[in-house]
């Protein structure tokens, strides 16, 4: 039962045969109420009353929270309110902190991910992730991007220079290192280290890419490029990103969660959000009266 | 106020003073040690010592072809096994490090450290000597494996505990799983350290005489067989040594500079290879 995430009926074909006998996709049940940003849109993930704890300590609280396809959602709040947290358990990888605990659902594509059966390789690869930190490998940039396809058996070894030079082509990065594609990734500013890991992350063809802060610490060229990036990407994949940046947020997502001490306080259109809040709360922080 | 100015200038200088000396203690010794066996060995150093076997008691001439060869047979023996094991003993404990598992064997990888080498040869001896009833390569190569490998463990591990943790994430958001982060981006990323501390083992136990006596034990004619006892450069220079014969001493000399030479350039070896591999990876 672990390779049976049904993919969705007008996703992309999918590249892992496995997944493709799987029985047809049971009709994706809606557990999150919609709202104003999710009504009538595909729902990718869902959430539902998910709660969290490092050790003794709660993170989160009953956050139901639905994520649609082909669009980017933002996270927004201030530092320690969850919404890192929140956003490592779309694809679990909070598993590898110890004494961590989960309890509610998330469901990706109506399965829950949580459950037993899940392949949680199959699960990463299916719901890829882009750090705060660039951290390209030790390896050369070729290597680097091909990381992914080779560990997962994806393509044989004469589809592979295709493959890379086609993730490097999605992040817009291909111009400035195809001539160095054996070099080290090492010696990449900060900013096409980045686009590298995105690069890397595309290069299993996720359905789902997680973004944590993906540009605190790129200068604001390099946070154009990415951004840029971000706007090309939502037309094939649903892309959930953290920022602190609130211009970000306004630019990049067409939906945005406000979180607050591990609790979400509102989901709305980022436009809403951003000029006639629901909650006084969100319209204190997103002025700067606090945080 | 100047009167304390001066005298914490006064305590300054006495602590490098104090400084220098011990450097110098540590160093006069370890000076001493290269310069002697350089002015003893170097004068019967000749080709014949590389290329001759040992001649009997008596006759001039004669070289410790079989001993150098032996002495390489056994370090490649010991690194075969101690290599594999060491790193995979460290990737062990510094990905699954947390368990009361992985503290045992820490502990005893530290305590194995720590044992008088002449121990670890009646170990390998009761091991590997006694249920076959004959002394062999195998034996003595053992015997340094078990020297080696609580070193290559320790450094693996402290190596690896460097790597940034955001590295396995990289590779387990991507659908490694824990096992192929370490193996594919961990252990390639700490290497170069790695090597060195395979290189420093190596060097460490070339030296070694205690676990070779009843292991390798010792042969007088060229041997690369590993059922067979063999000759090595540390029991061979011992053997020299304690005997009365005057010839023979020289020998001893000259074996105890090659086996200097060879601990040397493994040293040298660790650092340019680290150093390449370090370039290798920054660039």
């Amino acid at each position: 039962m672990s390779d049976t995430m049904a993919p969705d009926v007008d996703a992309p074909p999918e590249p892992n045969p496995s997944t493709s006998a799987a029985a047809p996709p049971p009709a994706v049940a809606v557990v999150v109420e919609p709202n104003a940003a999710t009504a009538g849109k595909v729902l990718r993930m869902q959430t539902a009353k998910l709660n969290f704890w490092y050790g003794p300590k709660q993170a989160l609280y009953d956050i139901s929270l639905a994520i649609p396809e082909k669009s980017v959602t933002a996270f927004i709040g201030p530092s320690g309110c969850g919404k890192s947290t929140y956003l490592r358990c779309l694809n679990r990888m909070n598993d590898i902190i110890p004494d961590t605990r989960v309890e509610g659902e998330v469901l990706l594509d109506g399965r829950d991910i949580y459950g037993a059966g899940t392949d949680i390789v199959d699960l990463r690869r299916q719901v890829g992730m882009v750090f705060q930190k660039s951290n390209p490998f030790p390896k050369s940039i070729f290597d680097n991007v091909a990381y992914g396809p080779r560990i997962n058996g994806m393509y044989s070894k004469a589809e592979l220079p295709q493959r890379v030079e086609q993730a490097l082509r999605r992040s817009a990065l291909w111009d400035e290192v195809k001539d160095r594609l054996n070099t080290s990734a090492m010696g990449l500013s900060g900013g096409q280290q980045q686009r590298l890991c995105i690069a890397r992350a595309l290069a299993v063809e996720p359905e789902v890419l997680l973004m944590d802060e993906p540009c605190s610490a790129l200068d604001p060229i390099a946070t154009g490029k990415v951004e840029e990036l971000i706007y090309e990407l939502k037309r094939d994949y649903t892309i959930v990103i953290v920022t602190h940046n609130m211009q970000q947020a306004a630019r990049v997502s067409e939906s945005t969660a406000f979180f607050m001490l591990g609790r979400l306080v509102e989901h709305d259109k980022t436009e809403k959000i951003f000029t006639n809040p629901g909650q006084k709360i969100t319209e204190d922080y997103i002025t700067g009266r606090f945080g | 106020m100047r009167r304390r100015t001066r005298t914490r200038k006064a305590l300054s200088n006495a602590v490098v003073v104090l400084c220098a000396a011990a450097v110098l203690l540590a160093l006069v010794p370890l000076f001493f040690v290269f310069f002697y066996v350089v002015q003893q060995g170097f004068s019967s150093l000749n080709l014949d010592f590389f290329t001759k076997m040992p001649k009997p008691v008596g006759e001039a001439g004669g070289g410790m072809a079989n001993a150098i060869v032996g002495t390489l047979v056994l370090i490649a023996i010991a690194g075969a096994i101690a290599i594999p094991v060491g790193i995979i003993a460290g990737v062990y404990l510094s990905e699954y490090g947390k368990k009361k598992f992985a503290s045992l064997v820490r502990f005893t990888a530290d305590i194995l450290n720590g044992v008088p080498s002449i121990v670890i040869g009646i170990f390998a001896y009761g091991l590997a000597v006694l249920p076959v009833k004959h002394f062999s390569a195998l034996a003595g190569g053992l015997a340094l494996s078990f020297m080696m490998i609580p070193i290559i463990t320790r450094t693996t591990e402290e190596l690896l505990n460097l790597v940034p943790g955001t590295l396995r994430e990289g590779s387990l958001a991507l659908g490694a799983t824990r096992s192929r982060a370490a193996f594919s981006v961990m252990v390639p990323a700490a290497l170069p350290g790695i090597m060195t501390g395979i290189l420093v083992a190596l060097s460490r136990i070339a030296g070694e005489t205690a676990p070779l006596l009843f292991t390798a034990f010792n042969n007088r004619f060229f041997s690369t067989r590993l059922d067979q006892p063999i000759s090595s450069l540390t029991v061979q220079v011992y053997t020299y040594a304690i005997s009365p014969y005057e010839d023979w001493h020289r020998q001893a000399w000259a074996g105890a500079l090659v086996l200097v030479a060879v601990v040397f350039l493994f040293s040298v070896l660790a650092r340019v290879v680290t150093r390449r591999l370090e370039r290798m990876h920054r660039v």
